[in-house]
């Protein structure tokens, strides 16, 4: 007799993209509200951003219990760290301790797709760009989920980001203003969800700058 | 015997030797969807009583609806013994909340919390307790419902369903809910959303409890059937034109 198999997985795609683009003094981190299965929608009105620091902001798409999972970690973490320093992380330091954590279930990964943002030390804004196993790069603007292919070349053809390839290395962070790279970013949305599927509802966007932390929200096509 | 509905089929090899057959494979006596919504003083939710053992509608009288301390409600879709288990577990939380005697008590979002942290740990030991829960109640007038699949998959919204419910319940409540229902306009849409299940989905029964959660308290309803109508016109002479076509 043939040994029996299991026949369920442990994971699921519950969908969603994230954004967030890098500024001279602030930084936007954007991400759709719909939570998804297969061809359905679960729900229309869930939050895949989460603030973890007073200065890094993490969105994530994917298996939406993993990413529960990864942020109550690091958040975890974060207050540990609090209680050890008497000082929030840093956005780099943050930046770190979300690889080490992802890839820390190398093999048996979170099925997350992150994106973080915030200021770094100097107050210039700052993109971590991540894959489910925790390798990462820091960049001036990144788009992560199942939108992330239609967006990804919009923003590269309208940030035009230098080459990370030159000598003396240029600033990857956009020129833009606030105000244009939230508008980029509400552009992005809206074309993403014209194509995407799992991708609608409603975009949430966090703008993290030397004032604080303010939230917007904009309508998308609910189809 | 597998219920489609609650998770996707794949074979995987990282699951270990002959020795591991202790851990759950297949669902055997299963349990079909679960409605809840909130309405104007609560919590509302229903679900038919069917045991469904594969194709089998062996147990008519399962009650899937329950009751969890003072302000919650639970219901589950999928393994009955799961179930079963699952309330022992929140028996016990219950019971050592209660021995506290210091006037607080579990609610809603605590119980919901505990059940996806449950859940989630299971599907990372590859041993899922194979249920779809719905969790609601109310406390201090704060209405609170969600989910959590087998998986730990979880979200709160305004009205939540398990199984088929999330094919053909939703989009009736997505369509028909709306805040301040009151007790009659919440049971009649529930029964709609029965209605149009015991239709289409197989393992549905015609025997349903409605279950009420309010700051009075919790109450279960008498097992009812639902009125149905078999007279439609497209239903009458089914064979015609059977011959020569598949």
């Amino acid at each position: 007799m043939t040994k029996q198999q299991a026949n369920w997985s442990p994971y699921d795609n519950n969908g969603g993209t994230c954004v967030a683009i890098a500024g001279a003094d602030y930084c936007v981190i954007a991400a759709d509200t719909r939570m998804s299965t297969g061809y359905s929608i679960l729900t229309r009105d869930y939050s895949k951003i989460i603030q973890l620091a007073d200065k890094s902001v993490m969105a994530s798409s994917g298996f939406q219990a993993d990413v529960r999972a990864l942020q109550k970690v690091l958040a975890a973490r974060h207050l540990i760290y609090q209680h050890q320093h008497n000082k929030q992380m840093s956005c780099p330091a943050m930046a770190q301790l979300l690889s080490n954590t992802l890839y820390f279930k190398r093999f048996f990964p979170y099925y997350a797709f992150n994106v973080l943002g915030g200021l770094d030390s100097e107050g210039k804004g700052c993109v971590f760009t991540y894959d489910a196993v925790g390798s990462y790069e820091r960049v001036g603007y990144s788009a992560q989920g199942s939108g992330a292919t239609l967006i990804t070349p919009f923003l590269d053809n309208q940030l035009k980001s230098p080459s990370p390839l030159l000598l003396p290395a240029k600033d990857a962070v956009t020129p833009l203003s606030e105000i244009e790279a939230i508008d980029l970013v509400k552009t992005c949305f809206a074309s993403a969800t014209e194509r995407d599927i799992y991708t609608g509802d409603k975009v949430e966007m966090l703008v993290l700058n030397a004032s604080g932390i303010r939230r917007e929200f904009m309508e998308l096509r609910k189809d | 015997m597998m219920n489609l509905a609650d998770s996707a089929p794949v074979t995987n090899n990282l699951l270990g030797s002959e020795a591991d057959s202790q851990r759950t494979l297949y669902p055997y006596v299963t349990g079909t969807s679960v409605i809840g919504i909130k309405y104007k003083d609560g919590i509302l939710f229903a679900a038919d009583m069917g045991g469904s053992y594969g194709s089998t509608l062996r147990y008519k009288s399962v009650e899937r609806l329950k009751s969890v301390g003072k302000h919650s409600v639970i219901g589950a879709s999928g393994e009955i013994s799961d179930f079963q288990e699952i309330m022992r577990y929140l028996d016990e939380l219950i019971l050592y909340d209660n021995m506290w005697d210091d006037g607080n008590s579990v609610g809603p979002k605590e119980v919901h919390n505990y059940l996806t942290r449950v859940m989630y740990n299971r599907r990372n030991k590859f041993n899922p307790l194979w249920n779809s829960l719905v969790l609601g109640g109310i406390k201090n007038g704060q209405k609170y419902l969600g989910t959590v699949s087998m998986i730990g998959v979880n979200y709160v919204d305004d009205h939540v369903a398990t199984g088929f419910g999330n094919h053909l319940a939703r989009p009736i409540l997505r369509d028909e809910w709306h805040e301040n229902l009151t007790y009659e306009e919440g049971v009649k849409l529930l029964e709609k959303c029965m209605r149009v299940l015991l239709y289409r989905d197989r393992s549905a029964v015609n025997k349903l409890q409605i279950a009420k959660i309010t700051d009075e308290g919790f109450t279960l309803s008498e097992p009812y059937s639902l009125k149905t109508f078999w007279d439609f016109n497209a239903f009458k002479n089914p064979t015609l034109g059977a011959e020569g076509s598949w």
